[in-house]
């Protein structure tokens, strides 16, 4: 009961909530959508915080994404020991210099002053949060070995399952209990994702890269004045 | 032929009496609120100094501006690559302390204190952390320091100067400086808004104006690396940029900026350029000491019919047309070529310009005493106290000659208006020659530099807001109206 409860039905809140609010705030003044930078007034932690963080953390993310779409390739990637043990070995390296930063802006959040008069209640939860995710994600990968292989062939099953409206808890039930939390908390990250400053990663600005150097906007319909 | 029109400031820097007021009538009116304490988006800074943010000039610890690349330019500290790969931590960007940390006073304490044998003060706390703190920078810390070792001395601009030099600007009886009122210069070749990743700074159109829109702006704070004036400033309550909007809603309604109208010296300028937005490309990457000319050449003669002809198929309104003919901008700038742009080796093609300083008039000491002979009475340029050099690193990115025909032209109406008011000084008619101006044009620079009244420095252009509220869908929008503006308040949860 209480797993259905939690991996089956807060999923879907999580996402419906996530994709619902996201989109509500976006077109209704996005104005808070930004993740507040703090960098004017403390720049030198930030670097060896945000630096690792990021980096470390948008590769485990990436990693957990291609295990879901490409399960049968990761598990014929691992066949071979030793390109397991080299992606294994990335991912902690990865997995590790994401705790290192988070903990590091942690600490920065609580002992300058400045940063702090910048933190709201939201910011904390969220670091809490996902010092929560990436704890528990490292152990998991040193207490339960070879993740990447069983995650393919145990849990992304049980994700996809909850793609396609066919929820099976099949997989879930024999996890070990950190394994169970890393989850669920992933699921509470979803859900407080749109109401914090997790949203700047939603307008991450790719759009940069083909834009022209200049923006100029027009009072008028240039094409059409010369036409005339 | 692209003819765009931009509304176009020029400061006449021979006037200004650094005394602030435009800086204070901005605060009033643009900064003075939570997050904003810190900025200015008018300054006046002392020159030789070191200006704000401290030493902002040099572009090898902040990476403002754009930089030649071949037959192509980039941007220093920013853009596509270089700002997406520093996006979770951009290293060239200047931090609070090259500013200073806003504070107030616990003035409370001053009615709370307990009856002591000593008078009860009012300590300084920070409007950042709310916490006591020891002052060690402020607004103008600089202000008239002149000849300080701290700030004089440190000056970027006097590695352009040799020992010499160098010296000469430190000995006491030599002591100059001069008056540097700086705001956005609204520029033509923005580099803010190439280096803003999500868009959200713009020019417009209609006017030149560059702003920022704060529902886009994400707080990336690329563009305050980006500019290379150190007019972008980050808020860092709102998370969001923002930087001077030369009073927009003012101008729009046909009033004037309001640093520009509270100038004690009305040493400001305000009026349209027409000019070639086609010829950017060629312009933009030119050398250094090409780069004034080369912009000037960009500014079209609005009363050429080509012009107007091009103009109007643009759809740059007759009454723009028209205001761009009365330009005093123009004037100074184009005509009389006396307009320079502040250091325009950054590539932005700044449309603020400045007419630079002729004082302080009386030259170098002839044994001991001030050269005040009548035939010498002004003293001569290559006498003055602020070496040209020195104005050429400001203004003309090292062209010295560039300068000294600006100040020719200037000390030339001055020799001639001596000649015609008080009769004790000769050779007018050189002086004029010389500077290749006639007794009209010089009898017109003197009225527009000395007698100018409100409506001959200001040439407002109509804004015709009408056609961009008709253009989207608004039309009914009017004075009067709710209005619009933030929805959203900048606290977070
Ligand atoms: C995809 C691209 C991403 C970009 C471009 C990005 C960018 C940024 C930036 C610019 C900051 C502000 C740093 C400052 O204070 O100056 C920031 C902060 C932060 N980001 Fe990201 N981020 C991304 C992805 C993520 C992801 C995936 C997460 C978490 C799952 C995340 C979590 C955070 C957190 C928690 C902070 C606050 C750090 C602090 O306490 O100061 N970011 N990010
Ligand atoms: S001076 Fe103004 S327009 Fe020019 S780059 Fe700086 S902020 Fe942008
Ligand atoms: S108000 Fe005018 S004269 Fe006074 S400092 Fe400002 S620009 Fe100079």
């Amino acid at each position: 009961m209480f797993d259905l409860a939690l991996f089956v039905i807060f999923p879907y809140v999580a996402l419906v909530l996530e994709i619902a609010v996201s989109f509500y705030r976006y077109f209704n003044g996005s104005y808070k959508f930004s993740s507040l930078s703090s960098e004017f007034l403390e720049g030198r932690e930030l670097f060896w915080g945000s630096q690792p963080w990021h980096y470390g953390i948008l590769f485990v993310l990436v990693g957990h994404v291609v295990g879901f779409l490409f399960p049968k390739e990761v598990l014929l990637f691992n066949e071979v020991p030793v390109r397991r043990l080299i992606l294994e070995v990335t991912a902690l390296t990865f997995g590790l210099m994401a705790l290192v930063g988070l903990l590091v802006l942690i600490r920065r959040r609580f002992t300058n002053d400045r940063v702090w008069a910048v933190t709201a209640k939201m910011d904390l939860f969220v670091l809490f949060l996902l010092l929560i995710q990436t704890f528990s994600g490292i152990y998991i990968a040193v207490q339960y070995r070879w993740g990447s292989s069983w995650y393919a062939s145990a849990l992304v099953p049980y994700l996809r399952s909850l793609f396609v409206l066919k929820p099976n808890l099949e997989y879930i039930a024999p996890m070990p209990w950190v394994v169970k939390l890393h989850i669920a908390n992933a699921y509470c990250l979803i859900a407080v994702l749109p109401f914090t400053r997790l949203v700047h990663f939603l307008v991450l600005p790719v759009s940069y890269v083909w834009r022209s150097w200049q923006v100029v906007i027009w009072n008028w319909d240039r094409k059409k004045i010369r036409k005339v | 032929m692209d003819v765009r029109s931009q509304i176009s400031i020029l400061f006449h820097l021979d006037k200004c009496i650094g005394c602030h007021t435009c800086s204070i009538a901005c605060k009033n009116l643009w900064t003075d609120r939570k997050g904003a304490e810190y900025m200015w988006w008018n300054n006046v800074e002392t020159k030789p100094g070191t200006g704000f943010p401290h030493r902002w000039e040099n572009q090898e610890d902040y990476k403002g501006g754009w930089v030649k690349e071949g037959n192509s330019i980039d941007l220093k500290g920013a853009g596509k690559f270089r700002g997406l790969k520093n996006i979770f931590h951009n290293p060239n960007l200047p931090i609070i302390d090259d500013y200073y940390e806003p504070w107030t006073y616990k003035y409370e304490d001053l009615f709370t204190a307990p009856e002591g044998n000593d008078q009860p003060v009012a300590q300084p706390i920070s409007q950042i952390t709310g916490k006591p703190i020891e002052i060690k920078s402020g607004p103008n810390w600089d202000d008239d320091l002149g000849g300080s070792p701290l700030y004089a001395r440190k000056d970027p601009n006097l590695e352009k100067l040799n020992a010499q030099e160098q010296e000469d600007l430190f000995k006491v009886e030599k002591l100059v400086m001069m008056y540097l009122p700086r705001i956005c210069n609204h520029c033509l070749n923005p580099s803010c808004v190439a280096s803003c990743p999500s868009g959200a700074i713009y020019k417009r159109g209609e006017d030149g104006i560059v702003l920022i829109n704060q529902e886009k702006c994400r707080g990336w704070r690329m563009c305050v690396t980006g500019c290379p004036y150190k007019k972008v400033f980050y808020n860092w309550s709102t998370g969001k940029s923002e930087k001077c909007l030369l009073c927009y809603p003012r101008i729009e309604a046909g009033e004037i900026p309001a640093c520009m109208h509270s100038c004690v010296g009305r040493i400001r300028y305000l009026g349209v350029l027409l000019y070639d937005a086609d010829k950017m490309k060629d312009v933009v990457h030119l050398d250094e000491d090409q780069l004034v000319e080369a912009q000037r050449d960009m500014i079209l003669d609005p009363r050429d019919p080509k012009v107007i002809y091009e103009a109007r198929k643009n759809g740059i309104h007759d009454s723009v047309i028209e205001s761009a003919q009365k330009s005093p901008v123009y004037r100074f700038v184009k005509e009389w070529k006396m307009g320079l742009p502040l250091h325009p080796e950054y590539r932005t093609l700044p449309m603020l310009f400045y007419v630079p300083p002729l004082l302080p008039i009386l030259g170098k000491m002839n044994l001991d005493v001030y050269d005040t002979s009548c035939a010498d009475y002004f003293s001569t340029i290559e006498k003055a106290r602020l070496p040209v050099k020195y104005l050429a690193s400001l203004f003309t990115a090292g062209n010295e000659g560039m300068v000294r025909e600006v100040l020719k032209k200037m000390m030339a109406v001055r020799i001639y208006r001596r000649s015609e008011t008080v009769g004790d000084i000769q050779g007018a008619d050189m002086a004029l020659k010389e500077a290749g101006l006639t007794r009209a044009v010089a009898e017109d620079i003197y009225t527009l530099t000395a007698l100018a009244t409100l409506e001959d420095r200001f040439v407002i252009p109509p804004s015709h807001r009408e056609e961009a509220l008709a253009m989207e869908g608004m039309e009914l929008v009017k004075p009067g109206d709710l209005g619009f503006g933030f929805r959203d308040r900048p606290e977070r949860m």
